[in-house]
């Protein structure tokens, strides 16, 4: 793709996020919309930045909870995925049990984690996790259980252990998978983490966004969204560059076609 | 297409390919043996049998051509000479011993080339020898300079040169496939099978790849069991051309090829040859009419049937 190609795709796209806070804003004057229905977007900012110093731990908190639910969530993701992408037993049974699971509104849980664990910490960082582990399990057995056929009877016809199947065409063959589930579950870690702030918290922005709203701050409430938006796009555009470089392989190719 | 190619593999035995009848030997005591071998697959109503009692004897150093009509059972007996596929009676000997007792070094090559995106061709053929015993050890002590001279000579070998740091998908299928062999010989196997490697390839192309496999195998005289549908393949390629029976496969005719290698293009067109292919798909032809299965070809209707 040109860069010329590429400059104008994201000229196009900034261009239609300012198009669209000018739209709200008008539209706000306009039709003389209370703040306390929907704040114009420079009432926002505003507000974003006077309260910023007050913000920060609740964003700090919420980025925190995400990233160590999210953590967890890869590490045990990807080993079950490994597990249940090696073997044919572990994939049938324990797929209709992974989908059972996953069909669970996570919402629900937490009122569970709650009564084990108290609010507060605890139960952000385990529905973050809980929330992201399904999209990674499933891509990484997705991307080791559809390794060629052909390619496993090279590598058994060289007495090739299962370890070494998994390591040198298992692995890295899941990796765009599995980098493609990354970017996903992030974004669902901070779902599942503010959810649970809203419930059950005293901190982070889910929590901030709660009380804000209870004494009708609501410039406030809304400057708490465009902090998650911008800490989830910042998470989602991190490990789309990480993808880009680990797995950047499996995109090549399309690059190629597409110039 | 005859410069003095580098001598590759161990075991390389340089007694000529003399066209004399392939010796009568009994399985046990053959390179790879079967006796009496049969496979079905499935069980109860399901159950195919793919396989009917066969035996078989292949000498070292034999190129052989396996040949039958699609669905006959060709790379089920691949699979079991590969310990892939367990027979569902008899025995298989491999080495002179049943298969599971010695360790014999197997390369492999399907039509389906399934070379690594992620890795450079080099890396590509490499792969064997990270996972094959007596490289192995030294590919882990790091002593790698020598493995990729040694994949260089090789990938120079098969035409190759200079593709070593090209990634899978900028190659064409007929590169592809030149890499897939290098990746099958690397580790100097004494046991080559290839899977209709050539089947998907352009005739021009293909012709030139049996030019780089006769070279290959006269450099190496690694035993070879080659499954194809091609019949000038077979007998350009091969001394000895087994041709199977419809499902279940049994092997109804082995046929030595007494043509001297190195073996040219030009030659698949001389009268002894052509007559040789048109046996070969005669027999195919009546095994095809025999169940059914395919076109039936009247003026070689079947016998006693
Ligand atoms: N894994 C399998 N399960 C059941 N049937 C099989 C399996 N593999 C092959 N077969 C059947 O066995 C027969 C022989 O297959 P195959 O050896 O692949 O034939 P060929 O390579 O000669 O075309 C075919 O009829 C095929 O449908
Ligand atoms: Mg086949």
């Amino acid at each position: 793709m040109s860069i010329a190609a590429t400059l104008r795709r994201r000229a196009a796209s900034i261009s239609l996020i300012v198009g669209i806070f000018l739209f709200w804003e008008a539209a706000c004057v306009i039709f003389n919309i209370s703040d306390l229905v929907l704040p114009r977007p420079s009432q926002v900012f505003e507000t974003l930045v006077r309260f910023a110093p007050g913000i920060w731990p609740h964003a700090y908190q919420t980025l925190y909870t995400t990233l160590v639910g999210f953590s967890l969530g890869v590490c045990i993701g990807l080993s079950l995925g490994v597990l249940i992408g090696s073997s044919r037993l572990a994939f049938d049974t324990a797929y209709p049990l992974l989908v059972g699971i996953s069909s669970i509104p996570k919402v629900a849980v937490v009122p569970i984690f709650v009564l084990w664990f108290g609010a507060g910490t605890v139960p952000a960082i385990l529905t973050a996790m809980i929330i992201c582990i399904f999209p990674i399990v499933v891509n990484v057995a997705t991307g080791i259980a559809t390794v060629e056929p052909e390619l496993e009877d090279v590598m058994k016809t060289l007495k090739a252990s299962r370890t070494e199947i998994l390591w040198n065409v298992g692995l890295p063959r899941a990796m765009p998978y599995f980098f493609a589930s990354l970017k996903v579950s992030v974004t669902l870690a901070f779902v599942g983490s503010v959810v649970a702030e809203t419930v059950a918290s005293n901190r982070g922005v889910g929590n901030m966004m709660m009380i804000a709203s209870s004494s009708f701050n609501v410039p406030l409430v809304f400057a708490g969204l465009m902090v998650l938006a911008f800490l989830g796009v910042s998470l989602y555009v991190l490990f789309s560059l990480i993808e880009r470089r680990v797995a950047g392989w499996s995109m090549r190719k399309n690059d190629i076609a597409a110039g | 297409m005859t410069q003095p190619a580098p001598r590759l593999h161990a075991v390389a035995d340089a007694s000529p390919v003399a066209p004399d009848a392939p010796p009568a030997r009994s399985p046990a005591r053959a390179f790879i043996g079967f006796d009496e071998v049969t496979v079905t697959y499935g069980r109860g109503e399901s159950a195919t049998t793919a396989l009917a009692p066969t035996t078989l004897a292949i000498e070292k150093g034999d190129f052989v051509a396996l040949v039958g009509p699609s669905g006959c059972g060709k790379s089920t007996l691949l699979k079991l000479v590969a310990e892939l596929l367990k027979p569902t009676s008899g025995n298989i000997f491999v080495a002179g011993r049943e298969v599971g007792a010695e360790p014999i070094r197997i390369g492999m090559a399907y039509q389906n080339a399934t070379l690594l995106p992620w890795l450079n061709i080099r890396d590509n053929v490499m792969l064997p020898l990270k996972i094959v015993p007596p490289f192995r050890a030294r590919y882990r002590s790091a002593r790698k300079g020598e493995f990729r001279d040694r994949v260089d000579a090789l990938l120079e070998q098969v035409g190759l040169a200079g593709f070593a740091e090209k990634y899978p998908w900028q190659l064409s299928g007929g590169m592809m496939q030149r890499a897939n062999l290098s990746r099958a010989l690397i580790h100097e196997p004494n046991l080559l099978l290839l899977d209709e490697p050539f089947g998907a390839l352009d005739q021009f192309t293909r012709e030139e790849l049996w030019g780089v496999m006769q070279d290959l195998w006269m450099a190496t005289k690694t035993t070879v069991l080659l499954v194809t549908h091609d019949l000038r393949e077979s007998a350009f390629l091969a001394n000895r051309i087994c041709v199977m029976s419809a499902r279940p496969g049994r092997i109804i005719e082995d046929r030595h090829v007494p043509f001297a290698h190195p073996r040219s293009i030009d030659q698949t067109y001389d009268a002894d040859f052509v007559g040789l292919t048109q046996h070969l798909r005669s027999l195919i032809m009546e095994a095809r009419a025999e169940t059914g299965s395919g076109i039936v070809v009247p003026q070689h209707a079947p016998e006693g049937a």
